[in-house]
């Protein structure tokens, strides 16, 4: 599904002392099918961008569609539960959101709210199961007596047993070790591929934006600080330094290497062994000289 | 001679009577004024180690030895005061109503005079730049400014060990290395050891020696140099290794004569240029 921000704005609490803007005439637009990975700071309104996704919130001023529902002051959805059915988010640390006594039962829970019949509900879970890397023996534990990284993947089978169209992730590494996180990104990947989701990243790792995202929406104080894809964004090192954002450390590497021998190397997401044997002709080429 | 701050005698643990042993006859030592970085898996025991640093976990064999004095019972408030431990998840460790009043709060259990709090708490939060936000409420700050305020907490009592429970985990990359560059230097100054669990390798980088725990076990104990050598055996064990490590992996198979492994960007554009300019 496709989803576009029409000079969005969203006020916390307006008409009152407190109100707040999160979020300023922000514009954008994902193309169904691609992932948009999301950064910025803590405060930047990533957090109000996502909730504007499912219909958690509102614009106060714009409009936000997603696929053929529209969202804006002037037009409330009338079934906000369909739109809530087409958009899973996985919120940070999911993991809190366990309750159930199995996990066959935790997973069920979306899909029942959302009046999935239990045969259907049944297979789903058969599905999910493998793709989320578990063993099928684990439906019957209680999610509490699972390692962190497994109850991670349960809580991610309750929103994918929904069958979404739209993937929203919220920093979903955050905690987990360097196997876990590359695990889960894989995961994901394969999922949106596979099932030809719409997904939108938010995170904090430029290393995973670079490697999964198609386009980079980066937020600075509620508005947008620029767009573009990988390659385009991480060219502006300085632009991303001035708020505190850092280039991926490839990036950082070729910078430097140009500033040390006056050869630049453009940045085109080239793998490490490429970089390298660019480097080795480069010195080479000074050893012949 | 360096005086030894932290020992592990031969440590077994277990959580309950019929658990996996969680770690298995670890043995090390940490002196003052020493970074020592433990890495590892989750699951690998890394935070079992710290727990077990400063009382909220005894071993069923072994012992632990804190300047000195053996970890029981019986000493573990003393212990505690030697002992400073900040956690990955700042809402589990807040308590004050205001953030001067966090940072206080351990020197009031502690008695240390109301002049000499209101200087350390100036100091403190100064170094960890929350000065500003002495009268905020804590819920109203980020979790990052949480955490920098629960780091300022732990300085405040200046303890002689301080542990960081993947307590950077949950910051940007450039609030992790303005925490990181602030606990060195007070570090230095106070000649404490500092125990870091990360894995973030940055921080790795930066500490004097690296313990890498894997099932329990000190799979390998050496130098931050020496450990990035190994970096098939680290993915193995389910680690990472920083890019640098592996460019110049890439650049020796591409055949450029590298003289050293190197720890960071400066040290592998320095051999390069030495290569560069020998012609």
């Amino acid at each position: 599904m496709d989803i576009t921000f029409k000079n969005v704005t969203y006020i916390y609490q307006q008409n009152t002392p407190f109100a707040h803007k999160a979020i300023e005439d922000l514009s954008f637009h994902v193309e169904s099918g691609s992932i948009l990975a999301v950064i910025g700071h803590t405060g930047s309104g990533k957090s109000t961008l996502i909730q504007h996704l499912n219909g958690l919130s509102v614009p106060t001023e714009g409009e936000v569609s997603i696929g053929e529902y529209r969202l804006s002051k002037d037009h409330k959805l009338k079934d906000m539960k369909e739109l809530r059915s087409r958009v899973g988010v996985v919120f940070q640390y999911p993991e809190h959101q366990l309750f159930e006594e199995t996990v066959a039962k935790d997973i069920a829970f979306g899909p029942q709210n959302f009046d999935v019949p239990e045969s259907e509900i049944n297979r789903r879970i058969k599905e999910i199961i493998p793709a989320v890397g578990l063993p099928e023996s684990i439906l019957e534990r209680s999610p509490f007596d699972l390692s962190g990284g497994q109850m991670r993947r349960v809580a991610i089978a309750g929103v994918l047993a929904v069958k979404p169209d739209v993937l929203v992730l919220d920093e979903p590494t955050a905690g987990l070790d360097p196997r876990g996180q590359k695990e889960i990104m894989d995961m994901f990947y394969k999922l949106h591929k596979e099932q030809g989701l719409t997904t939108v990243l938010v995170t904090h790792s430029m290393e995973d934006a670079l490697k999964y995202a198609d386009r980079i929406l980066i937020l600075n104080k509620g508005t947008k600080f620029m767009e573009g894809t990988p390659e385009e964004v991480f060219e502006q090192k300085e632009a991303l330094q001035s708020v505190q954002l850092d280039v991926p450390e490839s990036v950082q590497f070729l910078s430097k290497f140009e500033k040390r021998f006056g050869h630049a190397i453009p940045f085109q997401k080239q793998s490490v062994e490429e970089i390298a044997q660019t480097i080795q002709q480069i010195i080479k080429g000074a050893e012949s000289r | 001679m360096r005086k030894k701050l932290v020992e592990f005698r031969n440590v077994s643990f277990r959580y309950g009577d019929e658990g996996p042993w969680v770690l298995k006859n670890c043995s090390f030592e940490i002196y003052e004024n020493e970074w020592v970085a433990i890495i590892g898996h989750n699951g690998s025991g890394k935070s079992t180690i710290a727990k077990l640093l400063n009382g909220l976990l005894f071993p069923q064999e072994g012992e632990i030895i804190i300047d000195g004095k053996q970890v029981n019972e019986a000493s573990i408030w003393s212990i505690r005061k030697e002992v400073g431990m900040v956690f990955q998840n700042p809402d589990n460790q807040f308590v004050g109503a205001t953030v001067q009043d966090d940072v206080a709060f351990g020197m009031e259990n502690r008695g240390v005079p109301r002049d000499e709090m209101k200087k350390r708490i100036t100091e403190t939060l100064s170094a960890v730049r929350m000065q500003d936000y002495r009268l905020i409420e804590p819920h109203r700050l980020s979790g990052g400014q949480k955490q920098r305020v629960a780091i300022a907490s732990v300085l405040a009592i200046s303890p002689k060990v301080l542990i960081l429970d993947e307590a950077t985990a949950m910051l940007d990359p450039s609030g992790r290395k303005e925490i990181m560059d602030t606990v060195g230097s007070i570090q230095h100054l106070n000649g404490l050891s500092l125990i870091t669990i990360t894995h973030d390798l940055q921080e790795v980088v930066q500490a004097d020696r690296v313990i890498v725990m894997n099932s329990g076990e000190i799979w390998k104990e050496a130098l931050p140099r020496e450990i990035f050598r190994e970096k098939d055996a680290l993915r193995k064990i389910g680690l990472d290794v920083p890019f640098v490590a592996i460019l110049a992996d890439e650049l020796k198979q591409a055949g450029v004569n590298l003289q050293a492994a190197p720890l960071n960007h400066e040290e592998l554009l320095e051999d390069l240029w030495t290569l560069h300019s020998k012609t």
